[in-house]
């Protein structure tokens, strides 16, 4: 598994961790390209739709970006983004899918290493992991 | 333990009566209860099932004269719409007069989740339950009628069981599967007719709740007391055990068989994706549900790229996301009335999967679906302190 190069998509909220993930590129902060980032208003756009749709269709990983709780801009998208995400995990759980490839993380604006610290972790596990097996269900 | 999940606060106040049955004709006590709401004009109209001419089955009737109550069902065998999506289109625009349901438990279950999502009124809309000894498949009702073994020779025997807390042996019919393990028999509702627990064919219990209750007595419809069944208390708890045992049988059975995706899939592989399960279901009320939008319409390239990644793509594709996109809106939700088992061709263990997989999640948020008008359903709302990230649960 040494040459698997795990494909991450990520879902960031444009007033913090999109702007972050900005940062750590302005800063030339070094994380590794495995990342295609999809760029959304709040973390709350997110629906469980997207995440698995990904996961199905060829992604190892998914990331979902939004500010912190208590800064969100729209006041709530990202406590409620928590609970679908942890509702959708919590499916996913009984299902028998119990790989932690859904991962959900508040990364401010200013955060720009914390971002590439996250997506260089992410990578990491995910290489662990191996290739997703959920992307491999041609009957899906 | 709290056997009564309804309405909340309603029965708080509740009243309590004695309904005499005369000739051994319980339907006929309740259903004379029922006419005198309509000449004393507690309601304008009544909601009910009604048995169809050819004997075959029944449909829900929206009733105004009280003489057309005549012949309705009060504990109809079986249930051909969940009607919580009657009341919701009965209520969702301009009512503007009282009306009552006449409700199975877990119709009324569904309709306080309804409530909660605003598709249902219930400003004039009274609920009115009765217990409930379980239903059976449409079909399967037509065929035992047709055999001489529906009709009032069902009935009797339902209410004979209910006594006593027994299931009632019907030569090679059973009741539905969500039936036989749906732990919530006894409805909470604006007026429960009592069955457990009562010799039915000579009395049966009434409970009234606060909405109703200074008026029902002001009218005369019916005295309060104190009297009441001696053994109900122990009748619903034996029927309830028995039912939730069934329960984890069947969830545990399920769990067995889907381990996980593949297996899932293995299971699901006759799943024809024809979207009957959540048309049927209450709780999937969306007026344009995603997977009828353009978020599954593709670029036919698009599709010959996922194949060419596969080698083979089924088509149509996303079923697997169609079983747990669903789950992830509405499993919160998910009162059990397994509407999506019958309504399924492939005879799919629907809601099992949908009472399993809630039943975890639901407890996650300490939440119980059709309990409490005023609680917030999970999916609209959340608490600052929970779920933290660093508890590894995200
Ligand atoms: S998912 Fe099935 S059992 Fe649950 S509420 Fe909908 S129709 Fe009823
Ligand atoms: S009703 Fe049955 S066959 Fe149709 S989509 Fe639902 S599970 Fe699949
Ligand atoms: S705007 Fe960033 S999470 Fe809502």
């Amino acid at each position: 598994m040494a040459d698997f190069e795990p494909r991450i998509v990520a879902f960031l909220c444009h007033w913090c961790t999109y702007t972050g993930a900005d940062l750590a590129g302005t800063t030339r902060q070094q994380y590794p390209p495995n990342i295609r980032i999809i760029h959304l208003m709040c973390s709350g756009a997110v629906d469980s739709i997207y995440v698995l749709k990904a996961l199905i269709d060829g992604a190892d990983g998914v990331l979902i970006g939004g500010c912190h709780p208590g800064d969100c801009h729209y006041q709530t998208g990202n406590y409620k983004a928590r609970r679908r995400v942890a509702i959708l995990k919590g499916i996913l759980n009984q299902m028998g899918f119990t790989e932690d490839r859904i991962w959900l993380r508040w990364i401010s604006a200013s955060e720009g290493k914390l971002f590439a610290d996250t997506v260089t972790k992410m990578v990491e596990e995910l290489k662990k992991m191996g290739p997703n097996p959920m992307k491999q269900l041609w009957d899906a | 333990m709290r056997l009564a999940i309804g309405k909340g606060d309603l029965l708080k106040m509740a009243r309590h009566g004695v309904i005499k049955v005369s000739e051994g004709r319980t339907e006929e006590a309740i259903i004379g209860i029922l006419k005198s709401l309509l000449e004393k004009r507690v309601v304008e109209a009544i909601l009910i099932p009604k048995g169809v001419p050819s004997g075959e089955g029944f449909v829900q009737s929206l009733i105004r004269d009280p003489e057309k109550l005549n012949g309705v069902s009060v504990i109809s065998p079986t249930m051909p719409v969940q009607s919580a999506r009657v009341a919701s289109n009965l209520t969702f625009k301009n009512l503007g007069k009282k009306v009552a349901a006449v409700l199975k438990p877990c119709e009324i279950r569904a309709t306080v989740e309804l409530a909660k999502f605003l598709q249902v009124k219930l400003d004039n809309l009274y609920l009115i339950g009765t217990d409930c000894p379980g239903t059976f498949e449409v079909p399967d009702y037509a065929k035992m009628s047709q055999e001489g073994k529906g009709g009032e020779r069902l009935r009797a025997a339902l209410l004979k069981g209910m006594s006593e807390g027994e299931v009632p042996m019907i030569d090679g019919y059973a009741f539905r599967t969500a039936c036989q393990m749906c732990e919530y028999p006894v409805p909470q509702a604006d007026m429960v007719f009592e069955l457990f627990g009562y010799p039915s064919d000579q009395e049966i219990g009434v409970e009234v709740g606060e909405n109703l209750e200074k008026e029902i007595e002001e009218k005369e419809i019916l005295s309060f007391s104190k009297e009441g069944s001696r053994n109900r208390a122990d009748v619903i708890g034996k029927v309830t055990a028995e039912r939730m045992k069934k329960r984890d049988g069947f969830f545990q059975e399920f769990r067995e068989v889907v381990k996980d995706l593949r297996s899932f899939l293995d299971r699901f592989s006759t799943c024809i994706r024809c979207h009957n399960c959540m048309v049927a279901c209450p709780i999937c009320y969306c007026k344009e549900c995603v997977f009828r939008t353009p978020v599954f319409e593709h670029e036919g390239d698009q599709f010959l790229r996922w194949a060419d990644r596969k080698g083979a793509i089924r088509m149509p594709t996303d079923t697997l996301i169609f079983h747990l996109i669903r789950m992830s809106h509405m499993v919160t939700s998910c009162i059990g009335c397994g509407l999506c088992d019958s309504a399924c061709p492939s005879r799919l263990p629907v809601a099992t999967l949908f009472r399993s997989v809630g039943d975890r999640i639901q407890k996650m948020f300490q939440y119980v679906p059709g309990r409490d008008v005023k609680e917030t359903p999970p999916v609209a709302t959340f608490r600052e302190d929970e779920l933290k990230i660093e508890s590894g649960s995200l």
